[in-house]
């Protein structure tokens, strides 16, 4: 057998030629090894398109496994903490599994495919958990990420264009839904996801069909505002939406050395997530005995007073600062709702929703720093939670 | 018959402003507009088919974002979307471009000056220090300078600490700033004649002042002093038309319990024992209230809407002397499909910008001759923005609406009224020059609105049609604006307050005008204050 060198470069994805044609910036970093855009023509640009037009953003990069066989129901239902079998084919679950100290390993969203027939996709790597989770059960799992081109589709506009391709039935289709469609002669899963808080879409084919799909896609949406976008607007569309990203808002359980800088569930705000009603799940035990004695920390979605965003921000439960509970994890100026938003991590039992907690900001004009301290409220809501994400049929505009 | 704590006359941006914060505090507000549309000049109406257009304002940079937040204008529809940077096209069959992105903006100058690319930087860092004093005195009242009440002497005190701050070198060049011409002010740094030219247009717009005129610097930097999302002098749309606008100050008043009325145009401000009590609407009808608030600008307001006995000599006389006169026009035109312009690589960024069609210093004097001499400018500073190169709900997939800001454009020619084919000359004048860079442009024109000043006047009720409510120059700014000794929102009448542009800070779709004289009336009722304070530059 002779040895095969690995790729010592980046990879790209299926859509890489698509995306290096419409770049006019030249910054570009890596995900899970694959370059991708920060940004194409000009991140507020792209950030607009996703609540103004359509953008469309290629993840092809995120993690994604297909799990299979006679158990997969049984399996899956004991990986994560929510009751997979009111999951039927056609519909797609967000999702969390934990370790046996019912600490978060990840998030990811599940999608039912078809019968006993399952794809999860989450931001990390987890086969070596996936199959070690699986002895004893019939049940098969495949890393299938290099195998799936995905693009995700969102903005008010983004139904309009999708239409406009020739995708038929798609008005249908409700929020975490998904359907099969035979489009131009190949197979094309389109589910009603994403990861922008707006009304939106994913697609998701074989990798030969990427370059076609793309080409289709963006002439449909020629007169419906699309573009393409980066991981910059995606960032700042996530944290307006409220949604947690791993290594940021916290950190996959099996991959910290530092006891206690794990979280679970009903610490990262996902106890609507945690099932105790049905059968065991990985994780089970711990998650009850923290709902019995309460839980150490909690996740806060922060309206923050001012213009600063408060990146990095110690969280304190009182103006002078004498009393620090916590920091911010994420943080942004929110264009569309004219707030300064942060998500962050703060010990119980402080931060219930409308309380009132002090960020300390540390910012930068020519040169000189400054600090203030600002008045926050903890908010129950996503910060963007706009109508057309929940209308079936969506508007066209 | 009810008293309602307050009405506010006129459903404009300011009014609905003023309104919404009142009813937030708690009031018992009625806003009443003459129109059977609300949004005075910030508005988007169907005048062909499916095209929404902004009929009057068309740009969105200067609304207060406090404002923004205070009234969670998000809940009620508005969402403003940032566009690119400027282009101006020349004769020669070049162009001039002013982008977002700072390297490639000054690759772009240093095409035609490498010196005034980097002069730039200093042209730059002088203008924001003289707009910061600004920014910091959008959202307050301004102080009177001849009180010695302690909330004024605190006002002035910040004002000259504001200016102390600038450093005592630069004080002259402040006192030189707000006194002196744009076109002198740019010859100061550039030496390229069409960047100044591109740049000199934010000096005049909306005023009836040359580029030569004292006092247009300043207005430059009202065109600066906005900001989406913390980019300070960039520009954007608001989605669904400056309408949108409008529409979400009234979702946030109606949900507050506030009551708006169309149709209900004011005749008199009732005045009883010199207490303002109310209106009497041109229907007959009267509604009574505590307060009054007049959105309408200040000569509407005294000279046509009061009983002339209720108004003291010489106040009277000073709002006769306020100058608003009629400056621009607009052009708003449904579009078949999107214009090219051949001179503008395909694919470039500036597509989606504003665009200009007049690329000297001399050619921009000349557009004010015109007006001088009592007609519109035969090759007129257009500023032309295709909102639906972003906006997917203003037109139909594939078709788009153009707005077009003409400077200059009298309220009367030569002193008689406009007749319909002096109207359709001026629109053909645009229509021209904007031709003469895009050839297809012609027959791609479905409809399209021809604004004169005297029709701005007649549809939304603004004297001559005057885009800021009266001129914005030294003599009628800060506690001068509108009047000396009124600045501060409250009328000569007691009961009687005034929130329109003709108050500090003037025009521009701020609201912030609004927002003030609610701030104020607050405290005259002595009730919470519900109005934002300034997020502050530092």
């Amino acid at each position: 057998m002779s040895a095969r060198e690995v790729p010592q470069g980046r990879l790209r994805t299926p859509f890489y030629s698509r995306l290096a044609e419409l770049d006019t910036l030249n910054a570009w970093h890596t995900w899970k090894g694959y370059t991708v855009p920060d940004a194409l023509y000009c991140a507020d640009t792209e950030y607009f398109a996703i609540r103004n037009s359509t953008a469309v953003f290629d993840l092809t990069p995120m993690t994604k496994y297909r799990i299979t066989g006679p158990d997969a129901l049984v399996y899956i239902d004991r990986l994560v903490t929510r009751d997979m079998s009111k999951i039927r084919p056609g519909r797609v679950a967000y999702a969390v599994w934990c370790n046996d100290q019912g600490q978060t390993i990840d998030d990811g969203t599940i999608f039912h495919l078809r019968e006993g027939e399952y794809r999860l996709c989450s931001q990390e790597r987890h086969c070596a958990w996936l199959m070690d989770s699986a002895i004893g059960l019939d049940v098969s799992i495949t890393d299938e990420t290099a195998d799936v081109a995905a693009l995700a589709v969102q903005g008010p506009t983004s139904f309009a264009t999708l239409s406009r391709m020739g995708i038929d039935g798609l008005g249908e289709l409700k929020p975490f839904g998904l359907m099969h469609v035979d489009f131009d002669g190949f197979e094309l899963m389109v589910s009603r996801t994403g990861f922008t808080g707006d009304l939106g879409y994913e697609l998701w084919t074989a990798p030969e069909n990427a370059v076609s799909l793309w080409d289709y896609l963006f002439a449909a949406g020629e007169i419906t505002g699309i573009r393409a976008m980066g991981t910059d607007a995606l960032e700042q569309a996530r944290i307006e939406a409220g949604y947690i990203m791993a290594y940021i808002d916290f950190l996959p359980a099996n991959a910290t050395m530092r006891t206690g800088r794990t979280r679970s569930p009903l610490e990262l705000g996902l106890d609507w997530l945690v099932d105790f009603k049905k059968p065991n799940f990985n994780g089970r035990r711990a998650l009850a005995e923290e709902k019995r004695s309460g839980s150490t920390w909690r996740l806060v979605k922060l309206d923050i007073e001012g213009n600063k965003p408060a990146h990095h921000a110690y969280i304190f439960a009182d103006r002078k600062g004498r009393k620090n509970i916590g920091f911010v994890t994420s943080a942004t100026w929110s264009p569309v709702c004219k707030q300064n938003i942060a998500l962050g991590t703060v010990r119980m039992p402080l931060g219930a929703p409308g309380s009132e907690l002090w960020v300390e900001i540390f910012y930068q004009r020519e040169m000189h720093w400054s600090r203030v301290m600002a008045r926050a409220e903890v908010v129950d809501k996503p910060f963007w939670f706009p109508k057309r994400r929940g209308l079936t049929p969506p508007d066209l505009v | 018959m009810k008293t309602y704590d307050a009405v506010v006359v006129g459903a404009g941006h300011n009014g609905l402003t003023t309104a919404a914060f009142l009813a937030k505090a708690g009031l018992d507000v009625v806003c009443v507009e003459k129109n059977d549309y609300i949004g005075g000049a910030a508005v988007s109406r169907k005048l062909h088919e499916d095209w929404i257009y902004s009929n009057c304002s068309y740009v969105c940079s200067l609304l207060r974002p406090e404002i923004f937040r205070a009234l969670e204008l998000h809940r009620h529809g508005l969402q403003v979307t940032p566009f690119g940077g400027s282009l101006t096209f020349m004769e020669n069959g070049d162009y001039y471009g002013s982008y977002h992105d700072p390297e490639v903006a000054y690759r772009e100058r240093a095409r035609f000056s490498r010196r005034d690319a980097d002069a730039y930087e200093r042209y730059r860092s002088d203008t924001m220090r003289q707009c910061r004093i600004i920014r910091d005195f959008l959202l307050s009242t301004p102080p009177d300078p001849t009180s010695f009440r302690p909330k004024d002497l605190l006002g002035l005190m910040q004002i000259g600490r504001k200016f102390l701050e600038v450093g005592e070198d630069r004080i002259y060049e402040t006192i030189r700033f707000w006194t002196m011409s744009v076109a002198e002010y740019l010859d100061e740094y550039f030496e390229t004649d069409v960047i100044k030219a591109a740049m000199s247009g934010s000096g005049i717009i909306g005023t009836a002042l040359g580029i030569h005129s004292p006092g247009t610097a300043y207005v430059l930097l009202h065109h600066y002093m906005g900001d989406v999302d913390g980019n300070v002098g960039s520009w954007g749309f608001a989605r669904g038309g400056m309408g949108a606008v409008s529409g979400a100050i009234a979702g946030a008043f109606q949900s507050y319990g506030g009551e708006l009325r169309t149709e209900a145009g004011v005749d008199k401000i009732i005045v009883r024992n010199g207490n303002a009590r109310g209106v009497g609407l041109e229907n007959g009808d009267e509604i009574l209230a505590n307060i009054v608030v007049s959105a309408m600008d200040v000569k509407r307001t005294f000279l046509n809407c009061m009983d002339r006995s209720d108004v003291d000599e010489d106040f009277y006389t000073r709002v006769e002397n306020f100058k608003i006169r009629g400056s621009s026009g607009k052009l708003n035109i449904a579009l078949d499909g999107l214009p090219t312009f051949p001179a503008l690589p395909e694919g470039n960024s500036l597509h989606i910008s504003d665009m200009h069609f007049i690329d000297s210093m001399e050619r921009m004097e000349r557009a004010y001759d015109d007006w001088k001499a009592g007609t519109w400018s035969k090759d007129p500073y257009i500023d032309m923005v295709i909102p639906t190169t972003v906006d997917p709900t203003m037109a139909p997939p594939g078709k788009h609406f153009m707005s077009c800001f003409i400077q200059y454009c009298p309220h009367k020619l030569e002193g008689r009224d406009w007749t319909d084919p002096e109207r359709e000359a001026f629109a053909r004048t645009v229509i021209d020059q904007i031709a003469n860079y895009s050839p297809d442009f012609k027959k791609l024109i479905l409809h399209y609105e021809v604004r004169t000043p005297a029709d701005i006047e007649e549809q939304i009720g603004i004297t001559e049609g005057n885009i800021f409510h009266g001129e914005l120059t030294m003599d009628q700014l800060l506690f001068n604006r509108p009047v000396p000794g009124y600045a501060q929102y409250r009328a000569p009448v007691a009961g009687l307050y005034m929130c329109g542009s003709s108050t500090h800070p003037g025009g521009g779709v701020m609201a912030a005008p609004g927002a003030n004289a609610a701030r104020e009336i607050l405290a005259d009722l002595k009730r919470p204050n519900t109005v934002p304070e300034n997020f502050g530059d530092d």
